[in-house]
C-alpha cells in the first residue's frame, strides 16, 4: 500500500478482478456492445452509467452468465468465464425487479442460495441470521415478499445475493423502484455494506447522481461503447467529450474556434459580435480547430455590476430563474440568443434577491473554469 | 335497491335451476317405485296434508345402495378412473402449457387458439371419431399393423384404456389453460435468480416453476376430475361391459330399470361426493386471489 487512497486502477502492478477483452455482443443484426475492453479491480464499487439501450445491462448479464459474448473474452480473477453457466459462477446478481421468490419467506429467500451449496443446517442458519442482521431485517424473516414494503424487499434481494459471499456482486438498477428519499438513504447503506463485506460491486444505473454517490469509478456508456471511465470527480470536472459533459450534471456548451494565445491557453472565437473567450487546456488544439467549451453553471458568477479582473466577462439579461431552495439557477440570454446558465448557492436565508427577470447582468468565469473539448 | 336486484339475479338463477331441481331429486330418492306416471309414490296430495306426505318418505333407497355392492363398486371405480385420467391429463397438459408459455410472444395467441379449437366441433362427434381410430379395424391398428409393430390388432375400444384416452383427450384444454395462465404470469427473472443462486435448470424448474404454477395445477386437476367423475358419454361409447362408472349405472337405473327413486339416490350420493372436491377447489381459488393482492 503506497497510498492511503483506494485507487488500484492507477497501479500497474494490480491484477484486475474482471477483465473485458475486446468484447463484442450482437443480438442478430443489432450490436449491443462494440469491441469493449475494461478492467474492474477487487473491492471496487464500479458503476455502469448510461441511457437505456446503451448496453450497460448487457454487460452485466454477460458478467452474470445470462449472455455470452459474441467475440472477445471476459475474465474473472484471471479465468475465462465465457463457458461457465450462471450457477457455477462466483458472481451473484441483484435483479432490477428483485426477483424474490413469492412462495418463500424472507428467511427462505436468503437461505435459497446457501442450501444449494451442501452446507449444514447450522451453517445456513448462521449465515442467514448474519445477513438479516446486516440488512436489519430480523423482524421480517417469517414474512412473505408481498407482506413487506418496497425498501424492505430491496434489502432482502441484497441480503440474498450477498449470502453466498460472491467475489462479485452485480446490481441491476437496484434502487430504481424506490422513492427519492429512500433511495438516498439506501445509497449510503449500500456503500456501508460494500465496505463492511469487502465485496466488489458492479452497479448498473441510468441515474447519474446515484452513480456519482456510490461508485469509486464510473463508466459512462453510449451505444455499446465506453465514453469515459474515471472517478466521479474526474468525470464531472474533466469530461473527455461533450457527450460525457452533457450527460453528467448541468453544463453550458459554447461552440467556437480555438486559437493558441499563450502556454496551454487558447482564445475561442464563438460569436461574430461578442468578444472572444479565454480558456486553458492541457490538450493541444491547432489554430482554427473546432472546439467546445464546457462550463459548469456553478463556476459562472453572476453580478449586477461589471466585475473587475475576470478572464471572461459577458453581459446579458435574465431570462429565467429556477429556485431550488439550496441553489438558484439563472438562465441568462446573451445578445444573439445564446443562453448561459449560472448557479449560485443560497447561503443566506434572506429572500431579498436582488436579481430578477429581465435584469441586465454580468456573467464571469476564469480561464480554468471550463473544459475545452474537441468533440 | 339496485344492489339488491343485482345480487338477487345469480341467487335466483341458482334457486330455480339448482336448488329446486335438487330438492325434487332428493324427494324422489326418498320415495318408492310405483306403477304410475311418474313412476314413484307418494305424490304430494294437499288433501292428506304435508305431515302424512313426509311420513311416507324414507331412506330405503340409500340403504339399498349400501346393500348391493354394484353401487359402491361403481363409485370407487369412477373415482379411480377420474383420478387416473386426471393424472394423465396433467402429465400431458403440463408440458404443453409450459411450451406455450415459453413460446415466442407472437405465437401464443395461435397456440391458444389451437388448444381451444376442438371445442368448435361437437363433443359427440369427437368421441365417435375416437371409436373410428381405436376399433379393431381402426386407423391406429392399421398403422401399427402396417408398421409391423403388432401382428394382430390390439383391442383398445370397449376397454378402460379407451375410456382413459377419451377423457384425457376431451378434458386436456381444461388442464392446459389454467396451468398456462399461471406459467404465463411467472416472471422469467425468478428462474434466472434461481440459476444465479446455484440451481441447475432442472432444479430451478422443480424449486421455482412448479411451486409457482401450483395454483394452476390444482385448478386444472379439479376442472378435469369433477366432470370426469360423473362422466357418462365417454364410458358408454368407448368403454366396454367391464367399465363400471357411476354415470352409466345412473343411466341404466333411469332408462333400463325405470327405477327413478334408486337413480335419484345414486345422483344425490354422487353430488355429495363431488361437494368435497368442489369445496377444496373454491378454497384454492380463494387462496390464490388472496396471494395476488
Amino acid at each position: 500500500m503506497q497510498t492511503a487512497e483506494f485507487a488500484p486502477w492507477e497501479d500497474p502492478q494490480q491484477k484486475p478482478l474482471i477483465r473485458f477483452q475486446n468484447v463484442t455482443k450482437r443480438f442478430g443484426e443489432f450490436t449491443a456492445i462494440h469491441d469493449l475492453s475494461l478492467d474492474i479491480f477487487e473491492r471496487e464499487f464500479f458503476a455502469l452509467l448510461g441511457p437505456s439501450g446503451c448496453g450497460k445491462t448487457t454487460m452485466m448479464r454477460m458478467l452474470g452468465g445470462f449472455e455470452t459474448p459474441t467475440e472477445g473474452r471476459i475474465e474473472l480473477a484471471g479465468q475465462d468465464i465465457g463457458p461457465v453457466p450462471p450457477n457455477k459462477r462466483a458472481t451473484n446478481m441483484m435483479f432490477q425487479s428483485y426477483a424474490l421468490f413469492p412462495h418463500l419467506s424472507v428467511w427462505d429467500n436468503i437461505a435459497f442460495g446457501l442450501r444449494r451449496d451442501k452446507k449444514s443446517k447450522e451453517q445456513v442458519a448462521a449465515r442467514v441470521e448474519e445477513m438479516l442482521k446486516l440488512t436489519r431485517l430480523e423482524k421480517f424473516s417469517r414474512r412473505k415478499p408481498h407482506q413487506i414494503s418496497g425498501g424492505q424487499r430491496q434489502r432482502v434481494a441484497l441480503a440474498r445475493s450477498l449470502a453466498k459471499a460472491p467475489k462479485l456482486l452485480l446490481l441491476d438498477e437496484p434502487l430504481g423502484a424506490l422513492d427519492k428519499k429512500l433511495r438516498q438513504d439506501t445509497q449510503f447503506e449500500l456503500m456501508d455494506i460494500q465496505e463492511t463485506t469487502g465485496t466488489t460491486f458492479v452497479i448498473v444505473t441510468h441515474d447519474q447522481e446515484e452513480a456519482m454517490t456510490v461508485a469509486s469509478r464510473v463508466a459512462v456508456m453510449d451505444e455499446g461503447r465506453l465514453m469515459q471511465v474515471a472517478t466521479p470527480a474526474r468525470i464531472y470536472e474533466t469530461p473527455e467529450s461533450v457527450y460525457v459533459a452533457d450527460f453528467i450534471g448541468d453544463v453550458n456548451i459554447v461552440h467556437g474556434k480555438a486559437t493558441a494565445s499563450g502556454k496551454e491557453q487558447y482564445r475561442i472565437d464563438w460569436s461574430d459580435t461578442l468578444p472572444p473567450l479565454t480558456a486553458t487546456s492541457a490538450k493541444p488544439f491547432s489554430d482554427g480547430q473546432d472546439c467546445h467549451l464546457a462550463i459548469r453553471p456553478e463556476k459562472v458568477a453572476i453580478s449586477t455590476e461589471r466585475p473587475e479582473a475576470a478572464d471572461n466577462v459577458v453581459q446579458g439579461t435574465v431570462h429565467d430563474i429556477a429556485y431550488l431552495g439550496n441553489l438558484s439557477t439563472y438562465h441568462v440570454a446573451l445578445p444573439g440568443g445564446t443562453i448561459i446558465k449560472a448557479q449560485t448557492a443560497n447561503t443566506r436565508r434572506i429572500s431579498r434577491r436582488h436579481i430578477t427577470w429581465e435584469d441586465p447582468v454580468w456573467l464571469s468565469w476564469t480561464a480554468t473554469a471550463g473544459v475545452l473539448l474537441a468533440e | 335497491m339496485r344492489r339488491f336486484v343485482l345480487i338477487s339475479v345469480p341467487y335466483l338463477w341458482l334457486l330455480l335451476l339448482f336448488l329446486i331441481p335438487f330438492i325434487i331429486v332428493l324427494k324422489i330418492s326418498l320415495s318408492d317405485t310405483a306403477l304410475s306416471i311418474p313412476p314413484y309414490a307418494p305424490a304430494l296430495d294437499w288433501a292428506e296434508g304435508i305431515g302424512a306426505f313426509l311420513g311416507q318418505l324414507d331412506f330405503e333407497n340409500f340403504v339399498w345402495l349400501t346393500e348391493d355392492d354394484l353401487y359402491w363398486k361403481a363409485y370407487l371405480s369412477s373415482l379411480w378412473i377420474a383420478l387416473v385420467s386426471t393424472a394423465f391429463t396433467l402429465l400431458f397438459g403440463y408440458p404443453i402449457a409450459y411450451g406455450m408459455a415459453r413460446a415466442p410472444e407472437e405465437w401464443r395467441p395461435t397456440l391458444m387458439m389451437l388448444v381451444i379449437l376442438p371445442f368448435w366441433t361437437s363433443f359427440l362427434i369427437r368421441v365417435y371419431a375416437w371409436m373410428g381410430i381405436l376399433s379393431n379395424e381402426g386407423f391406429l391398428n392399421q398403422l401399427l399393423l402396417w408398421l409391423g409393430i403388432v401382428d394382430t390388432p390390439l383391442t383398445i375400444l370397449n376397454t378402460n384404456t379407451a375410456v382413459y384416452i377419451g377423457i384425457v383427450y376431451t378434458y386436456l384444454p381444461f388442464m392446459i389453460l389454467p396451468i398456462y395462465a399461471a406459467l404465463d404470469r411467472l416472471d422469467g427473472s425468478l428462474i434466472e435468480a434461481a440459476e444465479d443462486l446455484g440451481c441447475s435448470r432442472l432444479l430451478a424448474f422443480w424449486l421455482v416453476t412448479i411451486p409457482l404454477s401450483r395454483n394452476g395445477i390444482v385448478a386444472g386437476c379439479f376442472l378435469v376430475f369433477i366432470p370426469a367423475l360423473g362422466e357418462f358419454v365417454i364410458p358408454s361409447l368407448l368403454g366396454g361391459s367391464g367399465t363400471l362408472m357411476i354415470g352409466k349405472v345412473l343411466w341404466e337405473e333411469f332408462f333400463s330399470n325405470r327405477d327413478w327413486p334408486v337413480a335419484s339416490a345414486v345422483a344425490v350420493v354422487l353430488l355429495l361426493i363431488l361437494v368435497i372436491p368442489i369445496v377444496l377447489f373454491q378454497r384454492n381459488q380463494q387462496k390464490q386471489a388472496e396471494a395476488e393482492q
